[in-house]
């Protein structure tokens, strides 16, 4: 059913789109350090605290610990905290990443990807946000702008359900800093979409509560006389939260399109798999670029889809298997690498595919790292190479190729 | 039984007394107060408490004399080791085997 | 030309030659929006990205297709290359790849067939810095001619039209600043020489 609604399209850049998806959630608290390409985005922020259109409390802060700091203190007395960095600025957040998954706080960060030093480079790749995969956050990965604005507005939906911090991943510069059209929803149909955020602690001085002590290696009987979780079984919880949490995405992609008209009720985007004998999987900006590099080999009638990989934790397992089922060759574009092994996306293909009847041949290209362009038509000729290369004995080639100039 | 019930999703617990245990039963030395060079106790004023400040289990009462909750002193020394007139001493547990 | 916006997914290409300051990145984005304005629902204006610096060559990018657009890489064959600075010419990256039949459009006090360059190309060119600097288009000493250049690209092709233009500007600027950028834009429409290659 088509739904009815006026549209309020601006055109404007990924970090505008951030900060108006962080205003439109009404954020309480937001505390960030700029950094390239993030700094725009904070920028915005805080002018929109300024003129008084967003009533929170911008903290400014000395570092990006600091800011993810003073988010995770803001959680947890309740308050709907954001904030946003790039590379060196995550990186520099790693132990607060943690820190504020534990502690499960439903904090929303923007991270807009980009390369990491040495050497300097302030260009994208996404080795910054993947290099953070292991501390417990939820992570989605953006195509366009418009993803941008819906899915910042989305995570707070899923974070506050599932009590998981969300990090909306999109390129820097590449939309960062790259304007078109997006549509602005009204602040009354968020509202309807967004609840107010529920803590699940409370800092109460008549009911004095301690959160996040030494929590010893075994469960053991705290003051009230009930069994209280040890360290391994609050971990337990954060793994069996993010598990769990591919209904709640689904969920709040759905109810997102009731109200605003774009669908998400989706862990990826896909394009032509019905037929496809061969699957393009990329991650971000490049699963656009995907769906233009297919339009070439369809030209060329090689029978080609393409798997946008949105939601990267939790990983979607078995709705990867479902697509490829009848793929004979899978064409994974990284533009992060896991040294000495390969790129992370291919991992996980590789790992969902294991065990099943899917016995597809897989090649994994590293691309695009510093802010290396990628073209559709160098998608397209790596995966010529890759059908070229199905002649050879071995299946799955052990490392990546990379598309460079050594 | 697991711990699910707790239904805690992050370490809570409320804060009270004796979270660790009774760690009275830790001490094999007791402090013991002499109330004729205890501060507090010879100027008969609420000052000093050193002992209070320091003691790691806050079983120090600040109180003229400084009274101390047996039940969970484990014997650590400090409030001795910090009083500024030698008031405290540390006496062997005389415990009952 | 200009009635190509979108062959099999590919989208009109403008590629943007300035120096920093110049404001090419801030023209990108007009045509982006004008072309919005006029119908087109797919289009991207983006910066090359890096460090830019005052004074030194930096381009930028228009794409405008009546489908979203789903290329986000660096323009390789553009359909129109705007120069702000015909001292850029001398770059031989400003004209690369350039479509044949495409646009090559510069601020020049040169006519076309002056300028000496060569290709399967349309050229277009005006004298834009002379009409800025007669308007008074000034900031921090230098002349900015990137609102009146969009004048020429309006002359040349139909990619954008001057009511178009002028509805973006009046968004874009305050009214103390708009008139004459307005102004520029229209003597830099009717003082644009085209040459048409073929």
């Amino acid at each position: 059913m088509a739904i009815q609604r006026k549209s309020n399209i601006h055109i404007m850049d990924g970090n505008q789109a951030a900060a108006i998806a962080a205003r439109l959630s009404r954020v309480q608290v937001v505390a960030a350090y700029p950094i390239t390409p993030q700094t725009p985005l904070t920028e915005q922020l805080s002018l929109f605290v300024e003129s008084g259109e967003l009533k929170a409390e911008y903290v400014a802060v000395e570092s990006e610990h600091s800011a993810l700091a003073v988010c995770t203190s803001a959680s947890i007395v309740g308050a709907r905290a954001f904030t946003a960095t790039s590379a060196h600025g995550l990186a520099y957040m790693h132990e607060m990443l943690h820190w504020a998954a534990g502690a499960r706080l439903p904090i929303v960060l923007a991270c807009v990807n980009r390369a990491i030093g040495a050497p300097w480079n302030v260009l994208n790749d996404q080795q910054d946000s993947i290099a953070q995969r292991d501390t417990g956050w939820i992570q989605i990965y953006c195509r366009n702008n418009q993803e941008i604005l819906d899915t910042v507005i989305q995570a707070f939906r899923i974070a506050e359900q599932v009590y998981v911090p969300v990090m909306v991943c999109y390129d820097g510069y590449i939309l960062s800093h790259t304007e078109m059209p997006v549509d602005i929803p009204d602040q009354a149909d968020v509202d309807k979409y967004l609840p107010p955020y529920k803590p699940h602690t409370t800092l109460d001085p008549a009911n004095p509560k301690n959160y996040n002590l030494v929590t010893l290696a075994d469960p053991r009987v705290g003051v009230e006389g009930k069994l209280c979780h040890g360290y391994m079984e609050l971990r337990y919880l954060l793994q069996e939260a993010l598990q769990n949490s591919r209904e709640t995405i689904l969920d709040a992609g759905q109810e997102f399109n009731k109200i605003f008209g774009r669908d998400y009720a989706r862990m990826f985007w896909e394009d032509r798999n019905e037929d496809a004998e061969i699957t393009i999987v990329a991650m971000g900006s490049l699963a656009m670029e995907a769906i233009v590099a297919a339009d070439m080999l369809r030209e060329e009638g090689i029978k080609v889809g393409v798997l946008g990989l949105r939601v990267f934790r939790p990983f979607p397992k078995a709705d990867v298997v479902r697509v490829l089922r009848k793929s004979k060759l899978i064409v994974v574009f990284d533009k992060n690498i896991s040294y000495g092994s390969e790129g992370a996306t291919c991992s996980e293909i590789k790992s969902a595919l294991y065990g099943t009847y899917i016995n597809a041949s897989i090649r994994n290209f590293i691309v695009g790292l510093g802010g290396r362009d990628v073209k559709a038509r160098e998608l397209a000729d790596a995966t010529r190479k890759a059908i070229a290369s199905l002649k050879e004995t071995v299946i799955n080639p052990d490392y990546p190729e990379w598309i460079c100039q050594i | 039984m697991g711990t699910r019930e707790c239904n805690h999703i992050c370490d809570e617990s409320s804060p009270g007394i004796g979270e660790a245990g009774s760690t009275g039963e830790w001490r094999t030395n007791m402090p013991v107060i002499d109330e004729t060079k205890c501060t507090a106790s010879k100027l008969n004023k609420p000052t000093c408490f050193l002992c209070w400040l320091y003691c790691p289990e806050a079983v120090m009462t600040k109180g003229i004399p400084p009274s101390i909750n047996l039940l969970y002193c484990k014997g650590c020394g400090i409030c001795a080791q910090v009083c500024p007139v030698q008031a405290i001493t540390m006496a062997p547990e005389k415990k009952n085997l | 030309m200009p009635q190509k916006t979108s062959l099999n997914n590919r989208p009109l290409e403008i590629r943007w030659h300035g120096r920093g300051g110049q404001g090419a990145i801030t023209a990108a984005k007009i045509v982006a929006e004008a072309a919005y304005l006029k119908g087109y629902k797919g289009v991207t204006a983006a910066p090359s990205f890096g460090a830019e610096r005052r004074g030194a060559p930096v381009s930028a990018s228009t794409r405008i297709s009546d489908q979203p657009v789903l290329v986000m890489s660096q323009v390789e064959n553009p359909d129109i290359v705007m120069v702000l600075d015909h001292t850029l010419l001398t770059y031989p990256e400003v004209i690369a790849g350039l479509n044949n039949n495409g646009w090559l459009i510069v601020n020049s006090p040169l006519s076309p067939r002056e300028l000496g360059i060569k290709g399967n190309f349309n050229i277009a060119t005006a004298d834009a810095t002379r009409i800025c600097l007669e308007l008074g288009i000034i900031v921090a000493g230098q002349v900015i001619v990137n609102t009146a250049i969009l004048g020429a690209l309006a002359k040349a092709t139909r990619v954008v039209d001057l009511p178009t233009l002028e509805k973006v500007l009046r968004d874009r600027f305050s009214k103390s600043t708009v008139e004459m950028n307005l102004a520029a834009v229209h003597k830099t429409h009717d003082a644009t020489r085209i040459f048409k290659s073929g």
